[in-house]
């Protein structure tokens, strides 16, 4: 497949390095010649250029008309909005993936159409939110356009699910306890027998819009 | 009427205190204090001290009450992202965006946004300027020439 990155900084030469290793077809885009005679010597100059990925000029050059995948990882949320946007509106780009910086740009990303986004700070701090509170929800990706998720969590002694099986519990609609990793037998699919322990990592679909329920059937009682 | 300007440089000033001078309440939006000078001394006008593209400072700035919003910083992409939330999110119902790629304008325009290329209309006026032409409607100078279009 043939991906365009637009910006080469860590991530987008990392990405660069990995898609090229797996043979696709790769086009780095980097505003900045410095960075971009760097990163060179690293993946390749034909697969570099300088330019600024934003200009409909430099996209035409670039064959977004022709790429299967744009990804936009610059650190500046707006040029990532627009370049993603651009891509589907003005070049019919299948996929468009972009790079939010700051987790509150999500909702514009997606009511502008860009389904794909990832945010380095929401799966941070959605990390540590797991640490100090045991039994959140841990993303740890999206299906289809993003309405559903696959969700990890991890059942502390407390849980009210500890004890039932998946059809004692109150789970919401179209919800899926799939797979549970055991500390001393590793992963198992889940099936209507399975009794839950405290310390199972539990791994779910669920709708986003039911995020909040499955938490609340899952998630230990407020003290 | 409530007016939101993004972006106090020479342009944000202009319509900010014009604005205001007909009795409308104005709020400008500007990242660096220090471009608020230009706005002088009896502007009129509130000011919010922020980024545009900021849930916090747009709300603090009254968007959900805003009759238009005006996206004038000199950076294009923020100007369209930030024209978008206003009108998607907040759901002002008159957005003006400056964009100074006449080709990144028309790609938007045809989303629906009304974008004004300062290089496009003065370009335009000076032509008609010198051939004695009257000037005309905004959309004739907004047309990309051929050499221009891809």
């Amino acid at each position: 497949m043939y991906m365009i990155i637009v910006g080469g900084g860590n991530v987008g030469l990392q990405l660069a390095k990995r898609l090229l290793s797996v043979g696709h077809e790769v086009l780095v885009v980097e505003r900045d010649s410095q960075t971009a005679d760097r990163i060179a010597t690293q993946i390749g100059e034909e697969n570099v250029t300088v330019g600024d990925g934003c200009e409909m000029a430099t996209q035409r050059d670039c064959g977004f008309g022709r790429a299967d995948v744009v990804i936009a990882v610059t650190g500046e949320d707006e040029d990532n909005l627009i370049v993603c946007q651009m891509a589907k509106t003005v070049w019919s780009v299948k996929r468009a993936l972009a790079r939010v910086n700051d987790p509150s740009h999500e909702e514009i990303f997606k009511q502008v159409g860009i389904d794909e986004t990832v945010s380095a700070t929401g799966i941070i701090y959605s990390m540590l939110e797991q640490q100090i509170q045991p039994d959140v929800l841990m993303p740890v990706g999206t299906l289809g356009r993003g309405d559903h998720e696959v969700v990890e969590v991890e059942l502390s002694p407390r849980s009210p699910a500890v004890g039932k099986t998946r059809r004692e519990l109150d789970l919401p609609d179209a919800t899926h306890i799939v797979w549970v990793l055991r500390e001393e037998s590793g992963g198992h699919q889940v099936d209507d027998h399975m009794v839950f322990a405290s310390g199972d990592t539990l791994v779910a679909i669920v709708p986003r819009s039911s995020a909040e329920a499955l938490r609340r059937a899952l998630a230990p009682p407020a003290i | 009427m409530k007016a939101i300007v993004f972006g106090c440089g020479r342009t944000g000033t202009m319509l900010s205190l014009q604005l205001a001078a007909e009795g409308h309440e104005v709020t400008v939006i500007e990242m660096n204090p220090s471009a608020l000078r230009r706005l002088g001394r009896d502007h009129g006008c509130r000011v919010v001290i922020g980024s545009g593209l900021d849930a916090d400072i747009l709300e603090a700035a009254g968007i959900q009450e805003a009759d238009a919003f005006f996206a004038l910083t000199r950076g294009d992409n923020t100007n369209l992202m930030s024209a978008q939330i206003a009108r998607l999110r907040y759901k002002v119902p008159n957005v003006c965006v400056k964009v100074a790629d006449p080709l990144r304008a028309d790609a938007y325009r045809k989303l629906g946004y009304f974008c004004i290329t300062p290089s496009a209309l003065t370009a335009g006026m000076m032509r008609d300027w010198i051939l004695k032409r009257p000037f005309q409607r905004i959309d004739a100078y907004n047309q990309l020439s051929e050499e221009l279009r891809i």
